[in-house]
């Protein structure tokens, strides 16, 4: 388990120091730090993401989430001067209740995951775009919510808040994951849902709770981003959000099948992720490449995680092979004599 | 008599340890109706995958046309005219009734561009449904059809390919008595036209309605062959039953207690029009036999709160408890260990020690943070109890064998305080050894004062170790027998809905 994430962390300097080593640029401080603030922006939602994929599903609706959520956020703080405090929870439990719907139409309405988080991404994203007649908004001149922008987009000792608090939530969410009993129950839930209910866990509610947790860690970044732009125009804010943190999880080595994946892996998923695309600016390559080197990327990571991972099944299948032939044959030799028809097995459908 | 359309000779087939077929002949003649009876297990899917050239056997020789093979394949099977209407049926329920019928040999148009010719397969299949006396059009959804009518389709794709022999397992299953007298009217039309079909029930009023011949298995061999006129009820039971039941019974160490778990008027959704009364009381085995389909996992699924009841209730020691969700049956000492543990009874991928731990993790939590120290004691504890053979705890259980991975889901319920038991075919797929382990601890369970109820389709196993057999029939239970009782015949009899003769004949 634990292999795949240090091959990750692996590539990850590799890739670093060849990209230093070409451009001395993308190991200063400065650099260092701004990618640090990204991994910040970009992880905290990935890890909610990557919670809802490892239960098998998908959550398609966090850009569009962070539109809705951020025009509703900044109107709140702006033109009805609501004291940043009420504003934020405001914005908060909106993630987790828009989480909670989702969560309640995949497993009560057992509606599939891809279908009802897609509609939740055209409803935000219109939902939004309508609330503002598709104007951006934005902070005016004025000082609305100047400690709590000061908290999201500051630093503490040149470590960008942003970085901060995902450590600190990947820190929560990891012990959480692979500590607590919820976190079992997910890994479970994921891997065989028939044999967890099967075990009395209330499989329904496992899942659910894994996309109130994601709806909630969307509010959470919707403040990140709406203070580190500083505006939201509904119609783009968040574009295609859902998908760096759907790649991030399964670089990370989370599957679509459910079951599989780590707080760890997640975390250095998002960080391969935004130095792919800091290393595409800082070596030159044509911005419009952009996409298409993280897709590549993406592609030859999980096709090598696949072809590990086979090898080491067909390992394992070949050591219980020989683990158990010798038993097997020696119980045969005890049972064979007498040739007595109660040996007989009285069923044969199931052998075939 | 009539021309031969095939004969299988000597025909055996055997798996590691165990004889499927043992030298069995059979032949099939033009335009007849053989019956194939036995009990479960007996051979007959075998030598009918045998015959449908799904699977090779070890040795004899299929014999058609006066060509001898060592095997079919699927293809030379379908070639000499060997179809199947099979128990659960191979339909495509997306697909219309020509499509599923020329599924594989779809007519093309087109040329090049090899499209579907829609029209043409429907044309084709019109006078097939007509001659069936079907009631619905080839451009009818499958899914829109009921099993009944499934079957006709079925039966319409074994004309399609011009089959001279229909084999048909267990078709009448799931029907109505109505859809099953036309299913019999159907067969009598197509053996009028030549065609023969093998007929394997465990219903033998249908056997006696059709069969010119019944043919008995009994643990992969023939063991008998009734003509038409020979043909009776007892006649049938006596050849299915009648070998050595090895003896396994352990009596219990002290008489059953009072007190355990009464099912009252029961209603499951795969019966709904019928209800179950069953007692077990703290301390005993209860066998539950019946033919597969009899109703009996449903009624586990239902008393372990999988499916819902739809009426009646669950008392253990004449309180009510409740049983909503399988979390509600835990909760009440309730346990079930289902029948196909790889789906539903363990999580393959996760360590022995999760899979022990995993309906009970929250007593070895604090704060819902799991302490691994209380886990792997409590996991090591039941790998030691039920000697589970393996290496360490943290190793998949999917590495695992049959026997091993039954005993980590039996640890999963012995490491909390069980009441009442459910084992739906605990010893299915287990070794020799294995099964006799289980079989101690289900007596050491019951010595404890668990109620248990067995399901078991293996009749050695029932009659050997349980205290009291009831016998379930189509969704109900169709009586109760008592140790003295114990018999192959009487829990026969029972199962296919008979009264029994008269209990005193049944003492051994």
């Amino acid at each position: 388990m634990i292999k795949k994430e240090l091959g990750l962390g692996m590539l990850l300097v590799v890739i670093a120091a060849i990209t230093g080593a070409i451009n001395p640029a993308f190991l200063s401080l400065v650099n260092l730090l701004n990618m640090a603030n990204l991994i910040g922006l970009f992880g905290v939602f990935a890890l909610g993401e990557g919670l809802v994929i490892i239960t098998g599903g998908i959550d398609l609706s966090l850009g569009s989430m962070f539109a809705l959520l951020g025009v509703v956020f900044i109107d709140l703080l702006t033109t009805y001067q609501v004291p940043w405090p009420f504003a934020l929870l405001a914005v908060l439990l909106g993630g987790l209740v828009l989480g909670g719907i989702q969560g309640f139409l995949v497993t009560r309405l057992k509606m599939q995951p891809f279908i009802v988080t897609l509609c939740g991404l055209l409803i935000y994203r219109g939902a939004a775009r309508y609330y503002t007649s598709d104007s951006t908004r934005g902070f005016g001149y004025g000082d609305e919510a100047g400690t709590l922008s000061s908290i999201a987009s500051g630093n503490v000792a040149g470590i960008p808040n942003t970085f901060i608090l995902l450590i600190i939530l990947a820190l929560v969410l990891g012990v959480l994951l692979h500590r607590s009993v919820y976190g079992r129950w997910l890994y479970a839930v994921g891997k065989n849902e028939e044999a967890a209910r099967f075990s009395g866990i209330n499989t329904n509610l496992v899942i659910a709770t894994a996309y109130i947790i994601s709806g909630g860690l969307a509010g959470v970044s919707t403040v990140l981003f709406v203070f580190y732009t500083n505006s939201v125009s509904p119609s783009s804010f968040g574009n295609f959000y859902e998908l760096y943190a759907i790649a991030a999880a399964v670089l990370g080595g989370c599957s679509l099948r459910g079951g599989e994946g780590s707080i760890l892996g997640i975390v250095l998923g998002t960080a391969l992720l935004q130095v792919l695309q800091n290393l595409v600016n800082i070596l030159g390559i044509p911005n419009s490449l952009n996409f298409a080197v993280m897709g590549t990327v993406i592609l030859i990571g999980v096709l090598a995680d696949q072809q590990l991972q086979a090898r080491r099944r067909r390992k394992v299948a070949l050591a219980s092979v020989a683990r158990t032939t010798p038993r097997s044959a020696s119980a045969q030799e005890k049972s064979a004599p007498p040739r007595g028809a109660a040996v007989v097995p009285t069923r044969t459908g199931d052998q075939a | 008599m009539a021309e031969i359309l095939f004969e299988l000779a000597g025909i055996s087939k055997s798996y590691p340890g165990v004889m499927a077929l043992d030298d069995v002949s059979l032949r099939v003649y033009r335009g007849e109706v053989l019956g194939l009876i036995g009990e479960n297990g007996a051979g007959k899917s075998t030598l009918m995958r045998v015959l449908g050239g799904v699977i090779a056997p070890s040795e004899g020789v299929i014999r058609i046309g006066g060509t001898d093979h060592a095997r079919l394949t699927v293809n030379e099977a379908t070639q000499a005219g060997i179809a199947f209407v099979h128990q659960e049926l191979n339909l495509f329920e997306n697909l219309d009734v020509a499509a599923n019928v020329f599924i594989g040999r779809e007519r093309l148009v087109g040329g090049p561009l090899k499209l579907v010719d829609d029209a043409q397969m429907r044309a084709r299949v019109t006078p097939l449904l007509e001659r069936l006396g079907a009631d619905f059009t080839p451009d009818t959804l499958v899914d829109n059809l009921s099993i009944a009518e499934r079957q006709l389709v079925e039966i319409a794709k074994a004309l399609s390919i011009d089959a001279r022999v229909i084999i048909m397992d267990e078709p009448t299953s799931s029907l109505t008595i109505s859809e099953t007298e036309r299913l019999l009217d159907v067969i009598a039309d197509l053996k009028a036209h030549g065609i023969s079909v093998i007929y394997i029930s465990h219903r033998l009023g249908e056997i006696m309605t059709c069969a010119d011949r019944v043919v008995v298995l009994r643990d992969g061999r023939t063991v008998g062959e009734l003509a038409r006129d020979g043909l009776s009820h007892a006649a049938m039971i006596r050849l299915m039953i009648g070998r050595d039941l090895k003896a396994l019974h352990t009596p219990p160490k002290r008489p059953p207690q009072p007190g355990g778990c009464d099912i009252v008027g029961l209603v499951t959704s795969a019966f709904p029009d019928r209800q179950i009364d069953l007692s077990v009381r703290h301390g005993e085995i209860l066998g539950l036999a019946g033919l597969v389909g009899a109703g009996r996992t449903s009624l586990a699924r239902a008393a372990f709160g999988i499916d819902p009841l739809l009426g009646g209730e669950i008392r253990i020691d004449n309180a009510p408890v409740d049983v909503a969700s399988p979390r509600d049956a835990i909760r009440q000492g309730i346990y079930l260990m289902p029948e196909d543990r790889k789906k539903s009874g363990l999580v393959l991928e996760l360590p022995i020690r999760e899979n022990v731990t995993l309906a009970s993790l929250l007593n070895y939590a604090r704060m819902w943070l799991v302490s691994s120290v209380d886990e792997r004691k409590v996991a090591k504890e039941q790998v030691r109890r039920l000697s589970i053979k393996v290496a360490s705890i943290d190793t998949e259980a999917v590495t695992l064998s049959g026997g091993n991975q039954q005993k980590v889901v039996l640890g999963k319920w012995l490491s909390m305080q069980p009441r009442v038991m459910f084992f739906d075919e605990p010893t299915r797929g287990v070794d020799v050894g294995a099964k006799s382990e289980i079989y101690a601890l289900m007596r050491e369970l019951a010595d404890h004062g668990v109620a248990i109820v067995m399901i078991s389709s293996d009749m050695e196993e029932v009659i050997g170790v349980s205290d009291r057999v009831a016998v379930m029939h189509e969704g109900s239970v169709s009586g109760v027998l008592e140790r003295p009782q114990f018999s192959e015949y009487n829990v026969l009899q029972l199962a296919i809905g008979q009264a029994l003769e008269t209990v005193e004949a049944a003492a051994p």
